[in-house]
């Protein structure tokens, strides 16, 4: 099924159809862990990007080569050997982020984000389409993370990456950059992109049924 | 048969690339990553002592402790990274004293987990700004809902008591180590 998709359908589908943390409520600890400022949401996101693009491309290019057996063992070597590029990249080159991410860099290495893609995708179908697919991955976990910690740092300090949006007269929610606060955005997101989806699907639903229907009446005339 | 060894290859393989890959990185990225830390240190150094022009570390002890001189080489103070427990984890500050360890300069919180919005204020310019000039003798003491009155004092912060109090008993068991080891003449 899936080698029947287009290409730009194997990118795309990562930003909204099967967007990560929206749809399929993978990644969990760090979309809420590190939304607290959108410079942090940024930085992870793009962090797990690179680990997800690198790991899979080279998942898919020795798919065929790992033993049905030891395919789990051998995708957490490669996830664990970019994350920890990535930490040392990051701690050598960046190191306010780094110390702003802390443990969750490390920690990178249990996201389902990307065993979940190396198993169900990269294993299966081929270099450039698993590239595309945790392009697409990545591109909807950074969307996520951007929005949710928009959201929080907005409410919780009036600043939108340290610049102020809002006016000094607004009080800032605390609730909001505590974890209790994560919890809140991400479950009326969730609400709001099921809502769209939800009602998406039953505009469709009734334009069918409205063309069917319409023949029919048409058939009755007749 | 087949398969055990097919098995145990890739997954060598796998490690032992991975390993060269890692040992490479961490070769290129260590030294930056000291750089980085020394730089951090330096930098806290001079904000908690400002008047310092250069600084030297005090070898002959087991924990860090900077010596700090003046544009004419004349020994002005200590700068003191030292360490704590608040009220949700590790708080780690340094201060900066003079040389008798009786006034403090500043004060700079380095890491710390408190609660934020709430406890966090602990590292914002209002809490810090009552340590400048601060008296240590004979201890630190902190107290609660009114303006300090004498000169070794200071307020704890509203909603945050517990992470105020940390901070001044932190710096009470610091600079009674230190006053120690200067009876003994180490330092």
């Amino acid at each position: 099924m899936a080698k029947s998709n287009t290409f730009t359908y194997e990118y795309l589908k990562g930003l909204w159809d099967q967007n990560p943390v929206m749809k399929q409520v993978l990644g969990m600890c760090p979309t809420l862990a590190v939304t607290v400022s959108v410079v942090n949401g940024i930085g992870m996101a793009l962090a797990t990007t690179f680990v997800l693009v690198f790991s899979s491309l080279i998942i898919s290019l020795i798919r065929k080569i790992i033993p049905n057996q030891v395919r789990i063992a051998s995708y957490i070597v490669i996830i664990a050997t970019f994350v920890t590029i990535a930490d040392y990249v990051l701690r050598a080159s960046y190191p306010d982020l780094s110390k702003a991410l802390g443990p969750f860099i490390p920690l990178i290495v249990v996201n389902c984000i990307i065993l979940g893609r190396a198993e169900a995708f990269a294993s299966k179908n081929s270099p450039f389409r698993s590239l595309l697919d945790a392009l697409g991955m990545g591109t909807g976990f950074f969307i996520a993370l951007v929005v949710l910690s928009g959201i929080r740092e907005i409410l919780a300090s009036k600043t939108i990456l340290g610049i102020q949006i809002l006016p000094d007269s607004f009080a800032p929610i605390l609730v909001m950059i505590l974890p209790a606060g994560a919890f809140i955005t991400l479950g009326l997101l969730f609400g709001i992109a099921n809502f769209y989806s939800i009602s998406l699907e039953q505009r469709k639903r009734e334009k069918i049924i409205k063309k069917y229907v319409d023949n029919n009446q048409e058939k009755v005339k007749e | 048969m087949k398969n055990v060894i097919q098995m145990i290859v890739v997954l060598t393989v796998i490690a032992v690339i991975s390993g060269i890959a890692l040992s490479e990185i961490a070769s290129w990225a260590n030294p930056k990553i000291a750089i980085n830390r020394a730089k951090e240190t330096e930098k806290a150094i001079f904000r908690v002592q400002p008047k310092a022009k250069s600084y030297k570390q005090i070898k002959n002890i087991d924990f860090e402790l900077y010596q700090v001189f003046d544009q004419n080489n004349n020994p002005i103070g200590y700068a003191f990274p030292y360490e704590g427990n608040g009220f949700q984890g590790k708080i780690r500050l340094i201060v900066g004293l003079n040389d008798s360890l009786n006034v403090i300069s500043r004060v700079e919180i380095l890491e710390q987990v408190e609660t934020p919005g709430l406890g966090t204020k602990i590292t914002e310019e209002p809490f810090l700004k009552q340590f400048e000039n601060l008296v240590t003798f004979p201890q630190i003491e902190w107290i609660k809902g009114s303006k300090p009155t004498k000169s070794n004092q200071i307020q704890t912060i509203t909603a945050a008591t517990i992470s105020s109090k940390s901070v001044v008993e932190i710096l009470n068991n610091g600079i009674n180590k230190l006053r120690e080891l200067k009876q003994k003449g180490v330092i």
